[in-house]
């Protein structure tokens, strides 16, 4: 055995790329600018996996939670980095650690709680105890048992057998994982714009309002494309549309970071005109609703930001969106199970100096997303339609080209799905299967 | 109350026997006048209640947002062709206060999609408190809905 292939406390446990056990077939790809892109990329075991490795526990930035769920010293919580489960703590010097969920010893789930607090992490298989940091602090017959031998024997280090930790960094209370010890610093990797906007968000302290939790049958990517396609929303959610939540008649835009990787789509509410809504969406005969609230206090804006946006859903590579829709304000981390199961865990928040009326209405506004939301209930279902439908496909190609083909950039318009293209670019580019000539 | 904690219980099981089949009906326009006019209905999970957080899956406190959902699920909402059964257990009830009770119900509820998968899409229990309304009958001044597990599959469209 090589010791690539051991993990161990000091980290730095993946393979060359040569050894690495999941290598990634080649992609055709019908255009170089990501406007064609072959179904098999989302049902393929060889592509999800290869995915995992290069991805997830690849170079990047991956959302694991808020520093606001661990205001104590010893809090824990358990998450998933893609399919690799982690936990995420502050430790009793009150240090943020992040650690694989997996023993050191056979590879059991040590930490089963979804949160808790804790000295230590035990697992129950054979009792492995560890530190918030990873490192083994005791085994149960370490040295056997006195007169009848047995025991790890004597080239047994305890050091060599730690929980896999990886690196952490944190941005306005936000943390964030990564399995490489060479991806650039997360303020690279977020850039300007969405540093900026994690600013914004999260200027003030947090305070988690509540979980929700949604199992998607489809394949993550699709989720990702979701928040990038920004003229989807209008169409299918037709509570938003109606109620001026967002159309694409109102002034908002598409900014994506250098690489198009993250994705952020604004708007700002009553900026368009009630007339030229109507004309646009009666003329292409997308919907006539005449939906009216009875109790209209569920899709009132309270300004709270000078910037004027009301709908800001921002997508950072790989994992997360962050939304604010109106004043309802949660992260979205993906949590991938397969190439066609995965799930979104909401994490629902507002600030910690939030009037007890303006927590009532960001609890009201919770009405529009998640697995029940008025607007978002529809995302779930339009990817498993897609994915049930082209789940066996190795030939054809979805489109995407609303808002043109060619180089990708940024729009003050949102009748555009550029950034699927953008996002495309970049996945390409991390799984190693540019095609010539490939935009970026 | 007034009446025997035999009536009462009666009352409760009868309220829900008759609030299930409206929903597993899809006479959902009726679901509504099940509830007060400034009736609480949360739709949430174990987890949430354990650890004392507000937001759920649904959140409304007036009848007129229950009025709002049905509106929206007809009109707006896209989703595939899908109805529930309720499996309503027997509640437990006592008096909160004069004129109040107080019950915990448990709950099944299997999904039919139009495909004829059939899953178990909720269990949990309702967590109420009735009041009687000037015909004396039962109404939910507040239902809360605490579902057992903190997972939903793809979507909830239609109320539990």
């Amino acid at each position: 055995m090589t010791d690539t292939a051991v993990i161990s406390f000091a980290g730095s446990v993946c393979s060359d790329e040569s050894r690495g056990p999941y290598p990634v077939p080649p992609v055709d790809w019908p255009r170089s600018d990501y406007s064609r892109v072959p179904y098999w990329l989302y049902h393929d075991d060889r592509i999800y996996h290869a995915e995992q490795e290069r991805i997830f526990r690849g170079p990047t930035w991956n959302y694991v939670g808020l520093e606001a769920e661990l205001p104590q010293a010893g809090d824990y919580f358990t998450s998933f980095i893609g399919d690799t489960p982690v936990i995420v703590s502050r430790d009793p010097g009150g240090q943020l650690q992040v650690v694989v969920n997996r023993c050191a010893h056979r590879g059991a789930i040590v930490r089963r709680e979804a949160r808790g607090n804790a000295e230590t992490h035990t697992c129950i298989y054979h009792r492995w105890c560890y530190g918030h940091d990873g490192r083994l602090v005791g085994l149960p017959f370490l040295r056997g048992v006195k007169g009848k031998g047995g025991g790890m024997g004597p080239d047994f280090e305890k050091a060599q057998h730690g929980l896999r930790r990886l690196q952490i960094a944190t941005y306005a209370g936000v943390i964030f994982a990564s399995f490489s010890e060479t991806a650039e610093s997360l303020a690279d990797y977020l850039g300007p714009v969405f540093l900026g906007h994690l600013d914004r968000l999260f200027q003030r302290p947090v305070r988690v309002l509540g979980y929700q939790r949604q199992r998607i049958a489809g394949n993550w990517k699709q989720y990702l494309e979701n928040q990038r396609d920004t003229y989807h929303g209008s169409l299918l959610h037709e509570f938003q549309s109606t109620f001026g939540i967002s159309r694409v008649t109102q002034e908002g835009g598409v900014t994506m970071d250098a690489h198009h990787r993250h994705n952020l789509t604004w708007a700002k509410t009553a900026t368009d005109d009630e007339g030229d809504f109507t004309e646009l969406y009666k003329k292409d005969r997308v919907h006539d609703s005449s939906l009216r609230l009875q109790d209209p206090a569920l899709i009132q804006f309270h300004r709270e930001w000078d910037d004027g946006i009301s709908l800001a859903i921002c997508g950072i590579f790989p994992n997360l969106t962050v939304h604010q829709i109106s004043n309802s304000l949660a992260t979205r981390q993906i949590r991938t199970t397969g190439p066609g199961e995965f799930e979104l865990y909401w994490t629902l928040f507002g600030y910690t100096d939030d009037t007890p009326e303006m927590t009532d209405h960001r609890l009201l506004q919770a009405n529009m997303v998640g697995p029940a939301g008025l607007i978002s209930m529809e995302d779930g279902e339009a990817i498993e339609i897609v994915y049930r439908a082209i789940c066996g496909d190795r030939q054809a190609n979805q489109v995407i080209q609303m808002g043109g083909t060619g180089p990708i950039t940024d729009l003050r318009h949102r009748v555009t799905d550029m950034p699927v293209r953008g996002f495309w670019a970049y996945w390409a580019q991390i799984m190693g299967v540019e095609p010539e000539g490939a935009v970026r | 109350m007034g009446v025997s904690a035999a009536d009462s219980l009666l009352a409760v099981m009868s309220f829900n026997a008759a609030y299930a089949r409206v929903i597993d009906d899809d006479d959902l326009e009726r679901w509504p006048d099940f509830f007060t006019a400034d009736a609480q209905y949360r739709i949430t999970h174990v987890e949430n209640v354990r650890d004392g957080l507000a937001a759920g899956m649904v959140y409304a406190d007036s009848r007129d947002m229950l009025i709002d959902r049905i509106s929206a699920l007809r009109e707006a909402n896209v989703y595939e062709r899908q109805r529930y059964r309720h499996v309503i257990g027997m509640p437990s009830v006592d008096l909160l206060e004069p004129g109040v009770l107080r019950s915990h119900a448990p709950f099944l509820i299997i999904r039919i999609m139009h495909t004829g998968e059939m899953t178990v899409f909720a269990s949990g229990a309702y967590h109420d408190e009735f009041v009687q309304d000037e015909g004396s009958d039962l109404k939910l001044r507040k239902r809360e809905v605490v579902c057992d597990s903190t997972s939903t599959d793809t979507l909830m469209a239609i109320p539990l």
